[in-house]
């Protein structure tokens, strides 16, 4: 990653006066959600503001196509919980937050797991091999259920 | 010359290869667990001098928490309330404490029942601290090894911290405070957390969230924990070093330990409430960002994608902040705590909550203490740091962030020396570790091998060396740097191991003559150098556990109240968990005023037993007189009317005792209690303080409300018993100047006709 990080950062002051407006347009967007699906097309509309549906669709494609099937299954759990958690947010504000052990609980149950199931999909990513050279996929996948367990034997115990 | 190398030979055996990594792996064991041993050993001073018994007052309180845990089960300690403690409030005992240490010594206790060993919870409690000081001279060494490459670089460090007087200040055999654990778990989790960011895995990160988890079930310190960790992962990302490693480190880090801190009543939801943990929240939001970031632009590698990422960073911190301004205003999340204010501006205190001005270790360190703590830890320390910068790894910049803190926050507050010491050791560890890497070695460099066997022992052969290392300096552009001559080695290895000796002499020293005092238990020289022993704490508490109702109330200044519950096992109005400031201030306000104001009180609060500590007689400067200004403050800090400070001093701002001594100051209870019937142990007006230095009035104070109940051998502990309310329903003023005047007749006879004459 480190030689890649030094190529891009290179040429980007060049480029920046062509984009000097556009940033915070797409920063409302990115803050907002930061999410994957919201980042992508914000970024391609700093170049591009034409046909930003078809990148997109391009964008799907092509990581439909190189992503192995493994990652797939953990991006759809990385989702599932964004969106349980999401939801625990919107109920908390909606119908508060009453037992608040139990909506802390819950919550970071979620939050927990989506942060050990992207460490687990960084570590067990091909580009990262340099990163994790002593880590083996199954030590990763080791590593992950321990921590799984510890969060959630604290979230039980919290819940009340 | 057979002999020889058939030893050379055997020496290659255990110095080379294989089977030398083994014997180095097990001399190293076997110098640490030589250095446990010492450590611990160097603790025992206290239990050989005086007895295993607790030490001081918050130790006391664990005691009979510890207690309290044997005997009822863990359940019932987990809601235990307390009446006996700040009558007539009480204590949610189970909820208020940190229970990791009591929980870990009842788990000792039981496993060692387990394995049929008939122990004592009370020599548990006093050898846990020099048992846990063993396992943090091993978790030192571990982290050092961290940091630095050199193999002698850990067990200066583990040595360091085994003996360091900063840290046997806290964990001295008897010393049965929170401290006692903390610090291991402080250095244990600060190593697996440097292991978590080196290997980047979940399992040494939930590691550490668990070990943090323990810590912050242990100490009120975990707070340093909770913001050093996220500030070096900050310093980490703005230093442009994001990886993954660090992402999966932290990230595992706060998600379990947060669970794990809250699971701690007295913690409870403050993770996410209080200012102090907002800054591992930011970071972990951060992180978060930033990972997206990066990993969006490994999906993209767009040029714009710079500005964008600055932009978004700078957005999103704004915001954050801003939004932490906004719900700290809101009241969502509750402000910093005074105790937190006090650790930037070190007046704050005194002028806002005297009752954490008021303790002694809250003060600001006097210079001397650096040295009187760490020795030559202190001046090797920067130079340990130094050395960090140069090969500024994640880790290292670990340890320059630690150091930076502690040593700002170990001036403000003395106990806080207690965190900045195992970063010294770690610092100057690997300072002399380099040191002795570079002389210590036999052999010169390589380079100009034969040269320098040559010059072994001609120092005219140093020049011609210097200029050919010159010459190479120019010619190639790695310098070669190296010592030479074995006169500067041994010289410089000498000098070293005379340092290392001195720094052994002094902690020994120190350790035995400053910080191994029970103070529950007084020693004094007698004049033909042997020892004598002061029991008066021991001699009053059980007095007062063989004299008095098992309900009976005490009331003394908070000092005492841990020691009285714990030690006479009687009920207190104040102790030292000082979280009712009211509370304090009320039993302040009763010390400091008049009889006629005082009374009351205490037949409010149901007192029964006063107890005064008085070292007027012995020269104990730890008295209630030398600690009477501060109950004046905390009572006139809640009734500036009726307690003010300004009238205990004379005209001429003095703090005076004797015939000056202004009218308030006479009439006070305390006073009072004090001095009450001193005059009869001297001669007629020949009444002296000996603390204070000063000659008492020739007519000694009068209570009219209390009365002496006991004072023990020296005078230390005066226990005085409140009065009943008079049975004729007079003022007890009254009453007693109407005995007084009683007396006086009772040589002209019949009393009885005259009181009815009176009434």
């Amino acid at each position: 990653m480190a030689p890649k990080k030094n190529a891009a950062a290179s040429p980007s002051p060049a480029a920046v006066p062509p984009s000097a407006a556009k940033p915070t347009a797409a920063v409302t967007s990115a803050s907002g959600t930061p999410t994957k699906a919201a980042n992508k097309p914000s970024t391609k509309d700093i170049r591009n503001a034409q046909d930003m549906q078809e990148i997109a669709v391009g964008m799907w494609n092509n990581y439909v196509d190189k992503t192995p099937q493994r990652v797939k299954l953990l991006d759809a759990f990385l989702v599932f919980l964004m969106t349980v958690g999401m939801w625990q947010f919107v109920y908390c504000v909606i119908a508060g937050n009453f037992p608040f052990n139990a909506f802390l609980s819950g919550f970071s149950a979620t939050v927990g797991q989506f942060v050990l199931t992207v460490s687990l999909r960084i570590q067990t990513n091909p580009e990262n091999k340099a990163d994790f050279e002593s880590i083996s996929h199954e030590r990763a996948f080791a590593d992950f259920i321990f921590g799984s367990m510890i969060l959630h034997f604290f979230c039980v115990n919290f819940i009340n | 010359m057979a002999a020889d190398s058939a030893s050379s030979g055997s020496a290659d055996f255990f110095f080379k290869g294989e089977s030398a990594r083994n014997t180095r792996g097990l001399l190293r064991l076997i110098i640490l667990c030589t250095i446990a041993a010492a450590a611990v050993a160097s603790r025992l001073f206290s239990v050989i001098r005086f007895e295993s018994i607790i030490h001081e007052f918050d130790p006391w309180f664990n005691f009979r928490a510890t207690k309290y845990l044997v005997q009822h089960g863990f359940a019932d300690f987990w809601d235990w309330f307390d009446d006996r403690t700040w009558h007539p409030l009480g204590r949610v005992t189970g909820g208020t404490l940190y229970p990791g240490l009591m929980v870990t010594s009842g788990a000792i206790y039981h496993a060692l029942r387990f394995l049929t060993f008939p122990v004592d919870i009370r020599n548990i409690c006093v050898l846990l601290a020099p048992g846990f000081s063993g396992l943090t001279a091993f978790a030192s060494y571990l982290l050092t090894s961290e940091m630095s490459t050199s193999p002698s670089a850990g067990l200066l460090a583990a040595i360091f911290m085994g003996i360091a007087p900063g840290y046997i200040s806290r964990s001295v055999a008897g010393s049965y405070d929170n401290e006692a654990i903390a610090i291991f778990l402080l250095v244990f989790t600060f190593y697996l957390w440097i292991k978590a960011v080196k290997v980047g895995s979940i399992m040494w990160g939930g590691l550490t969230a668990l070990f943090y988890g323990y810590m912050v079930s242990a100490w009120g310190g975990y707070v340093f924990i909770t913001n050093l960790l996220p500030l070096h992962a900050f310093v980490l990302i703005c230093m442009g070093r994001f990886s993954p490693r660090l992402y999966v480190s932290y990230t595992t880090w706060y998600a379990l330990g947060t669970l794990a801190s809250m699971q701690i009543p007295f913690v409870g939801f403050l993770p996410i409430r209080s200012s102090e943990h907002m800054s591992s929240l930011g970071v972990f939001g951060l992180i978060q960002l930033v990972g997206i970031a990066e990993w969006v632009r490994y999906q993209l590698p767009s040029k714009q994608f710079q500005s964008l990422l600055r932009w978004m960073v700078v957005l999103v911190f704004g915001g954050g902040l801003g939004g932490l301004v906004l719900l700290t205003l809101s009241g969502t999340i509750a402000p910093w705590t005074g105790r937190f204010y006090s650790l930037w501006d070190t007046g704050y205190a005194k002028i806002h909550i005297p009752i954490i001005a008021s303790v002694s270790e809250h003060q600001p360190t006097a210079w001397p203490a650096f040295f009187f703590d760490l020795n030559m830890l202190i001046w090797l320390f920067p130079a340990g740091v130094y050395m960090c910068f140069r090969e500024l790894k994640d880790e290292q910049v670990f340890v320059v962030i630690y150091a930076v803190l502690a040593s700002y926050f170990s001036g403000v507050m003395v106990r806080l020396m207690l965190t900045l010491t195992p970063i010294v050791c770690v610092a100057a560890a690997i300072a002399l570790s380099q040191i002795l890497d570079t002389y210590m070695l036999a052999s010169a460099p390589d380079e100009t091998g034969t040269q320098a066997n040559g010059s072994a022992n001609g120092s005219t052969n140093i020049k011609d060396k210097l200029t050919t290392a010159t010459d190479s300096l120019r010619s190639t552009k790695s310098p070669l740097v190296g010592i030479y001559s074995y006169l500067s080695k041994s010289v410089i290895t000498g000098a070293v191991t005379a340092y290392l000796l001195l720094f052994v002499l002094h902690c020994t020293w120190v350790t035995s003559n400053a910080y191994s005092s029970p103070s529950v238990v007084l020693a004094s020289r007698m004049p033909d150098g042997s020892q004598h022993i002061i029991d008066d704490y021991r001699e009053a508490y059980y007095w007062l556990r063989q004299n008095t109702e098992q309900n009976a109330k005490i009331m003394s200044w908070w000092d005492y109240g841990y020691q009285i519950g714990g030690m006479a096992d009687r009920p207190t109005l104040v102790d030292n968990n000082t979280w009712n400031n009211t509370h304090i201030a009320t039993v302040g306000k009763a010390m400091s005023s008049r009889e006629e104001v005082s009374w009351p009180i205490m037949r409010q609060h149901e007192v029964d037993y006063v107890l005064v500590v008085f070292g007027g007689l012995l020269g104990y400067s730890g008295d209630d007189i030398n600690k009477f200004l501060w109950m004046v403050r905390i009572a006139e800090g809640i009734w500036p009317d009726e307690v003010k400070e300004r009238d205990f001093f004379t005209a001429r701002g003095e703090y005076r005792v004797d015939d000056q001594a202004t009218d308030t100051m006479k009439n006070s209870l305390m006073y009072k209690m004090s001095y009450y019937n001193y005059n009869s142990l001297f001669p007629a007006g020949q009444a002296q303080d000996r603390v204070r230095g000063s000659r008492l009035p020739a007519q000694g104070p009068e209570l009219s409300t209390l009365d002496e109940a006991f004072t023990s051998e020296n005078w230390i502990i005066r226990i005085y018993k409140v009065k009943k309310p008079d049975n004729l329903g007079r003022t007890l003023q009254d009453a007693t100047s109407f005995e007084k005047g009683n007396k006086r007749k009772k040589s002209g006879k019949r009393k009885g006709a005259r009181v009815l004459r009176v009434e």
